[in-house]
């Protein structure tokens, strides 16, 4: 077996040292009525070429989303990553090595772990974030359980429009969490929704929880709901899960955020079918120690030279134990490390032109499908996503596109079955990665289909 | 003086670092964060410039955002330079025990990128991803084989999300037989995940004492158990390096209460091809695709933690599921019929996807009978490390051990050297330290785990500067541990400055003239 280095001749002198029988001896402490005299019958062992072989056939199953049109957001994007960044991350010394316990010899992890949460600090317009949580969608219930703790309050209030997944990650989290989770119905044009939130609050709430743009597309301002969530005790929590909007849009911070939640997969990795991905979480300075997950810090070593380390421990699970701030332990350090280079790269420049890019895509798919006859946009304001009405259900129209080549968004029934109304509704999301061409090929398939 | 200390003696870093203008070391380079090397308007990317005008109706953002502008070269020697000063599995030995650091085959890595799964998006029409939801699939079955469990949650995102959600399917189970428990039991010797996921499910946590030889003190565990007792987290082997042999035993007391074994299954890699848990009585265990089948840990992640369930637990499990109809696969995403009673979701989309692609390239890589070996060799190097080292060192249980060793800082008794010292100057000679000061059980704990990825002469190196440095220590030789590391890009940090006036973000310095007031 090519991965283990020990010979038979090993494995005798070793036992002889050990003074073993055999290596099933060293297992004698298992009770014999369980242990297997031989392996499960599974396949046997395979050389990289059957490997390789057996795999590729899967992939080649599927219909990529980078070999079509494709208009698929929310909540992943597809954007184009540098090729530095992936050759980076594979840099032995990140890809294999462990949660930076040993500082001295994990300064490269600790340095890009802080320049990762000044990054998103900057671009949440918060004043400090984490070391990154598994997604968005945990970002998000982990938002809420820490505004519990802060308001000692047990209810959360959550927009219509928050992605479903994040809004049932919340629910499940509050079912055993003993606390409870209001959503508001779903809808476009979430203008109305929020004017309904705020007078959902009340003594009882610890926060409401908004994702912008909104899970249709709807760019809002969310001051006024801030200021709402403020004098009524309770915090504010904003979502963003297309985490480029951030170089186009308001952000969070300039908003009244108490807490971000964001999913940052649009930097640096790939859709990858849903995961790995990584969440973003930054909050005011003053809430840092009710802050879940890991967090680095600047100090000084003893010759009195900059360098990074763990910090806050006292909030985590390995010190708390049954009192920490959260269970998390693991988290998303190399597509956090990603995110980093591939913001680097773009610096203020870039990340401000790619996300004005991906906007004035969305304008010309905004523009080219509302020349559609027999369908609407529903969406005024938008960054990279809007929301369209079909004159029948969008499942079996997406379905027909894709059998023509065509990935034309995500039907609402698709993330909200049991809406009938909703049924109508087609959400697509135009990155810098669409072309004109790809445009045209999706409306000429909608016009086809829909004729 | 030892010969150690005297060839030291010429040589302490701090001479080293005033001999440089640089503060570089040869090939240590030291670099600038990236704020600090920011010229305004350049860029690593070049992007077509968009059209003007906008739709987003007042809300376009005003202002600097304040991120630093630097060239494609710059962020390559950055990230390159970072990365130098980062030990990993590929550069050595490195024994964090109950980490499972073991090799990462790069064919994983290749086979992960592959467009056809990089490049999907997880809300794509069923019909476009059958080969994803085949692999999938054939990973869960894989994983319910090797454990003997029928059914498995493949959702979870790490060890301890898994936890959350083996503990969540529990919670569920008992609710639904209309009772109430209030109590989880957790050893001692537990990883601190256990006992926070039990208060993240909204159970008090009740610790369990281990018996002199390391195990869970069975009599303690029985007196404990009772109707508000819903589980027991049990890490099997256990955190000490040991096979739980009462295990059955304990598994039948905890099912008379009426109550569920939760598996901790970080330490699978020991029992991987030869053992079970479903055949122990396991009801609930998380497996570490990041340890046991060697999914990279990235410098803290992602991870991955899918979770076999008893068929007690199975109908709990959260969304989505992969179902089988036809000659295809179709994703269950909505709780209703036969996933009516599921937790629900507990996190966005389907689960680490990337993480399941090399998952299943390590597994079909060794076959049954490979997994089997690998199990094997880790357990020998654990107990190889053991018969060389126990004569110096103190074990902290007789062995046979399985894929780790414990030892507590009994050798190191009066003569100044802690186990973090100890660790530091093993950083020194070039390896990883073993995991420090855990399980909690034992006093200055030194957990080593080789996995099977280490030759015995990479065994023999790590065991004659262990023994080195235990003779040295013996021999008095404090004050060089105490300045251990020496050769680190950094040496030891002030962790205590650190978490007392936290900076933890980078901030432009205020103008000079400021500064001065």
């Amino acid at each position: 077996m090519r991965y283990l280095p020990l010979t038979d001749a090993d494995r005798s002198a070793m036992l002889g040292v050990i003074g073993a029988a055999s290596v099933d001896d060293l297992f004698r402490d298992v009770p014999r009525s369980v242990w297997l005299d031989e392996p499960p019958a599974l396949p046997r062992a395979m050389g990289e070429i059957e490997v390789e072989r057996a795999l590729m056939r899967l992939a080649a199953k599927n219909v990529p989303a980078s070999a079509v049109p494709s208009f698929l957001g929310c909540g992943v994007y597809r954007h184009h990553v540098p090729a530095a960044v992936d050759h980076l991350i594979q840099r032995g010394e990140f890809l294999t090595s462990y949660t930076p316990y040993q500082p001295e010899v994990s300064q490269g992890t600790l340095q890009s772990m802080f320049e990762f949460q000044t990054q998103v600090a900057l671009i949440t317009a918060m004043d400090v974030a984490n070391a990154s949580m598994y997604d968005g969608a945990t970002s998000c219930a982990e938002a809420v359980m820490m505004a519990n703790r802060l308001t000692r309050r047990r209810k959360a209030i959550l927009a219509g429009d928050l992605h479903p997944h994040y809004r049932e990650a919340a629910a499940t989290y509050a079912r055993f969490g003993d606390f409870s989770v209001v959503t508001r119905p779903a809808g476009p044009a979430g203008e109305n929704d929020l004017a309904a939130l705020a007078s959902k609050i009340d003594g009882e709430t610890s926060c409401v929880v908004v994702q912008n743009p909104g899970s249709f597309g709807d760019v809002r301002d969310l001051s006024l709901l801030a200021e709402a969530c403020h004098r009524a005790g309770a915090l504010l929590v904003v979502v963003v899960a297309e985490a480029v909007s951030l170089g186009l849009v308001k952000p969070p911070g300039e908003m009244g955020a108490d807490i971000v939640a964001a999913e940052g997969q649009s930097l640096g990795n790939a859709p990858g079918f849903g995961g790995p991905h990584l969440g973003l979480f930054a909050v005011r300075e003053k809430f840092v120690r009710q802050m879940p997950g890991r967090v680095v810090g600047e100090t000084r070593d003893v010759e009195g030279r900059r360098g990074f380390v763990l910090t806050l421990s006292t909030r985590e699970q390995h010190i708390r134990r049954e009192k920490a701030t959260s269970n998390i332990c693991t988290n998303s350090g190399l597509c956090a490390l990603a995110f980093t280079i591939h913001m680097a790269l773009l610096g203020e420049a870039g990340f401000t032109r790619l996300a004005e890019l991906n906007h004035a895509r969305a304008a010309l798919l905004a523009d080219r499908l509302a020349a559609l006859p027999r369908l609407r946009v529903l969406t005024r304001c938008f960054f990279n996503e809007l929301t369209v009405r079909l004159p029948v259900p969008a499942a079996p129209v997406v379905d027909m596109l894709a059998a023509r080549g065509v990935l034309a968004g995500v039907p609402a029934s698709r993330l909200w079955p049991e809406r009938a109304d909703l049924a109508d509704l087609l959400i697509l999301a135009a990155t810098e990665l669409n072309t004109e061409d790809d445009i045209a090929t999706l409306t000429a398939g909608l016009r086809e289909v829909l004729s | 003086m030892s010969g150690w200390s005297r060839a030291l003696s010429g040589f302490a870093r701090s001479d080293a670092t005033a001999a440089t203008i640089s503060g570089n070391h040869g090939l240590q380079l030291e670099d600038p964060l990236l704020f600090e090397q920011d010229a305004p308007g350049r860029c690593g990317v070049d992007l077509p410039e968009p059209p003007s005008g906008d739709r987003l109706g007042g809300l376009r953002r005003r202002g600097p955002i304040g991120l630093p502008g630097l060239s494609e070269p710059q962020v390559v020697r950055h990230f390159m330079r970072a990365s130098q000063k980062n030990y990993g599995i590929d550069m050595g030995l490195y024994p964090l025990g109950s980490c499972t650091m073991k090799h990462n085959p790069r064919l994983n890595e290749k086979l992960a990128r592959l467009p056809g799964f990089a490049d999907l998006h997880p809300l794509q029409p069923e019909a476009t991803v059958q080969g994803a939801l085949e692999l999938i699939d054939t990973l869960a079955r894989w994983l319910k084989e090797l454990t003997g469990m029928p059914a498995v949650a493949m959702s979870p995102a790490a060890g301890a999300h898994g936890e959350l959600c083996g503990m969540m399917c529990i919670r569920a189970a008992i609710e639904a037989r209309g009772e109430r428990r209030q109590r989880v039991l957790v050893p001692e010797s537990a990883h601190g995940t256990n006992p926070a996921t039990a208060a993240a499910c909204g159970y008090a946590v009740d610790a369990i004492p281990a018996n002199a030889r390391g195990r869970v003190d069975l009599a303690a565990l029985k007196a404990k158990l009772g109707e508000d007792v819903a589980a027991i987290m049990l890490t099997n082997p256990n955190t000490c390096g040991l096979f739980e042999d009462e295990i059955l035993a304990i598994a039948e007391a905890v099912h008379g209460a009426g109550a569920f074994f939760y598996c901790d299954g970080a330490n699978f890699n020991a029992l991987v091809g030869r053992v079970r848990p479903g055949d122990l009585g396991v009801d609930c265990m998380h497996l570490n695709l990041h340890k046991t089948f060697s999914t990279p840990h990235g410098g803290g992640g992602p991870g991955s933690g899918p979770v076999v369930l008893a068929a007690s637990l199975a109908r709990f499990a959260p969304l989505p599921w992969i179902a089988h109809e036809g000659a295809g696969f179709r994703l269950v995403e909505q709780a209703a019929g036969s996933a009516a009673e599921t937790i629900g979701r507990i996190k966005g989309n389907h689960g680490q996807m990337g993480m399941f692609v090399r998952a299943l390239a390590y597994i079909v890589s060794h076959g049954t009978d490979g997994l089997r070996q690998l199990s094997g060799d880790a357990v020998l190097n654990a107990n190889y490390l053991l018969a060389r080292l126990g004569d110096l060192l103190t074990p902290s249980y007789a062995g046979p051990c399985m894929h780790e060793v414990l030892f507590d800082d009994r050798f190191l008794h009066d003569t100044g050297v802690t186990t973090l010292d100890f660790a530091k100057a093993l950083i020194d000679e070039g390896f990883h330290p073993m995991t420090m000061y855990f399980p909690l059980v034992v006093h200055g704990a030194l957990l080593m785990e080789p996995t099977e990825s280490e030759s015995k002469a990479s065994l023999d190196r790590f065991v004659s500067v262990v023994r080195g440095l235990a003779e040295r220590a013996k021999a008095g030789d404090a004050a060089e541990f105490h300045a251990a590391p020496r050769f680190t890009p950094r040496r030891r940090l002030d962790e205590t400055a650190a978490a007392r006036k936290p900076v933890l973000r980078w901030r432009r310095p205020a103008p000079e003239s400021q500064a001065a007031e």
